[in-house]
């Protein structure tokens, strides 16, 4: 294990739970930082108001994957409301460590999953 | 599991035949070789033996070598010296490097830059090699310094050192201001002739810990009658251009490493082969993957490729955890979220540079290695581009 990757980074690194696309999405929510060259693209699908079914893409660093697989977990289930209260803090308190160079994977994933959640309410409103 | 270790170009093991004869300085032989007394002078013949050995190698004379505390430091001596010596008299000066320099060497320049030296940074080719001309074109009335890497640490493209010596020795035949010549040739020292003659160099820069040597010892070749200020100050030691007491072990264990590169000269070919072995089977099997930097002007132990929908730093970790120990122009543990400078400097997007991975063979390197390597690599290529939707893009590109 290297000090760099937290064993429980390297764990959702290398054994993502979410992975993968959602056909028939309620929401998608894209970002990317072309400096870092990470890109991040969140799927959900909304039943009862409730994150049923949320999957990411993710092209970037270990952390930018884990992290993307943290966030999904954290949204899973959730009710819109609470989804919408998983920001960054949330996510560095349950990555436990996040060195100082890779908060931004963190900033990443907390604008895929609010803008995925955008995207529904928008869709759910036109 | 043992591991494959494939960051030669980061550092090397240290051989045993050089950690032997290091091991008398560690133990008991621990003279200052300043002092007149037999364990003082037994210090000071061990340090001229690896100095002789030094000379030996670049064809030079011994007074010639300077031991430092690192290449960086080397770097640091010759491009602050010289530029020191001209700025002590009031002088406007101009230096020349290249884009894709290490960073003990940019960086340097850059501090210079901002002090006011005017300083160019000579672009380089697609390929990652310069061309002479471009260096031609940058020589101007108050040019002091030359400062070209002899080949990349990152892509272990081989710069024409030869010809940029012969364009500065020609144009200084009819100048009053003569132009010095400084190249960094930490990552070439292992495989290619470093006759300071030959390559009509002024200064030269190498290390240890690149050669199976130890870490913590370098050389500056410092022509004789160059003109170079020292950028620390103290006793008499390394001709007062690096003062402080010798690190007699260290010094001893690079002597030994320089003398063994002719003696590891064979196995060039051997680790050129399974290079090759291993690039063309990434390029072959990995679709949508890249060498970066030309392939005739190379180090034989480097391969640096870029894949679409993987980044480079995921790739390193995940190889590790397979017991590969590799490189990238990605990681921003660095600190800046910016790729490579030299990927940059090529021509590669943000996102290409990022996809990069350095691999360096090395002595022990075996063609067992390079095949489990060429599977496991090709499999975690796969599983990233999987995590990053990449493949899915890459099915619906082929049915269109």
């Amino acid at each position: 294990m290297t000090k760099y990757y937290s064993k429980k980074i390297m764990e959702h690194f290398m054994n993502p739970k979410n992975l993968g696309k959602l056909n028939n999405a309620d929401g998608i929510g894209t970002t990317e930082n072309l400096r870092c060259g990470d890109a991040m693209k969140i799927y959900i699908k909304v039943e009862k108001g409730k994150i049923k079914g949320i999957k990411f893409e993710t092209l970037g660093c270990g952390h930018a994957i884990a992290i993307s697989d943290m966030i999904c977990e954290l949204a899973k289930g959730k009710k819109i409301d609470e989804a919408k209260q998983i920001k960054f803090e949330t996510v560095v308190k349950e990555a436990g460590e996040v060195p100082k160079p890779k908060l931004h994977c963190v900033s990443l994933a907390e604008v895929a999953l609010q803008s995925a959640i955008k995207d529904y309410e928008e869709k759910r409103k036109s | 599991m043992k591991g494959i270790y494939l960051d030669h170009a980061a550092t090397t093991p240290i051989s045993k035949a050089v950690l032997d004869e290091m091991m008398p300085y560690l133990k008991g032989s621990y003279g200052n070789a300043s002092s007149i007394h037999a364990l003082g002078q037994t210090s000071r013949e061990a340090i001229d033996e690896s100095r002789e050995r030094v000379a030996r190698f670049l064809n030079c004379l011994p007074s010639e070598i300077v031991f430092t505390g690192s290449a960086t430091e080397s770097d640091n001596i010759a491009i602050l010296g010289i530029a020191d010596f001209f700025l002590k008299q009031g002088k406007r000066i101009h230096i020349i490097t290249s884009k894709i320099e290490h960073p003990a060497v940019l960086n340097t320049c850059e501090v210079l830059d901002k002090r006011g030296v005017e300083v160019d940074y000579c672009n380089v080719g697609k390929d990652g090699v310069i061309d002479v001309s471009d260096i031609e074109k940058l020589i101007k009335e108050n040019t002091v310094l030359v400062s070209i890497m002899y080949a990349n640490n990152e892509i272990g493209t081989i710069q024409p050192i030869i010809e940029i010596g012969k364009l500065i020795q020609r144009i200084n035949q009819t100048r009053e201001q003569k132009i010095c010549f400084h190249t960094d040739a930490v990552q070439a020292v292992n495989y290619l002739s470093c006759d300071v003659k030959e390559l009509g160099v002024d200064f030269l820069t190498l290390s240890a810990h690149k050669i199976y040597g130890p870490k913590g010892v370098g050389v500056l070749y410092t022509k004789q009658g160059t003109q170079i200020e020292p950028i620390v100050y103290g006793g008499h030691q390394e001709a007062k251009l690096r003062p402080g007491t010798e690190n007699t072990a260290n010094i001893v264990g690079l002597g030994r490493a320089i003398e063994d590169i002719s003696t590891h000269k064979h196995s060039t070919d051997v680790m050129e082969q399974l290079r090759d072995k291993l690039m063309d089977g990434i390029l072959n099997e990995i679709k949508h993957s890249r060498l970066n930097g030309s392939i005739d002007h190379r180090l034989p132990n480097n391969i640096n490729v870029s894949f679409d929908g993987a980044e480079g730093e995921a790739l390193v970790i995940a190889l590790d955890q397979k017991g590969i120990a590799t490189s990238t122009g990605s990681a921003c543990s660095s600190g800046s979220l910016d790729p490579s400078h030299v990927l940059l400097a090529l021509g590669l997007s943000h996102v290409q540079a990022h996809g990069s991975l350095r691999m360096t063979l090395g002595r022990q390197t075996t063609e067992k290695d390079i095949d489990k390597v060429l599977d496991v690599l090709t499999k975690i290529v796969k599983k990233l581009r999987t995590i990053s939707g990449y493949k899915k893009s890459l099915a619906s590109e082929r049915s269109e």
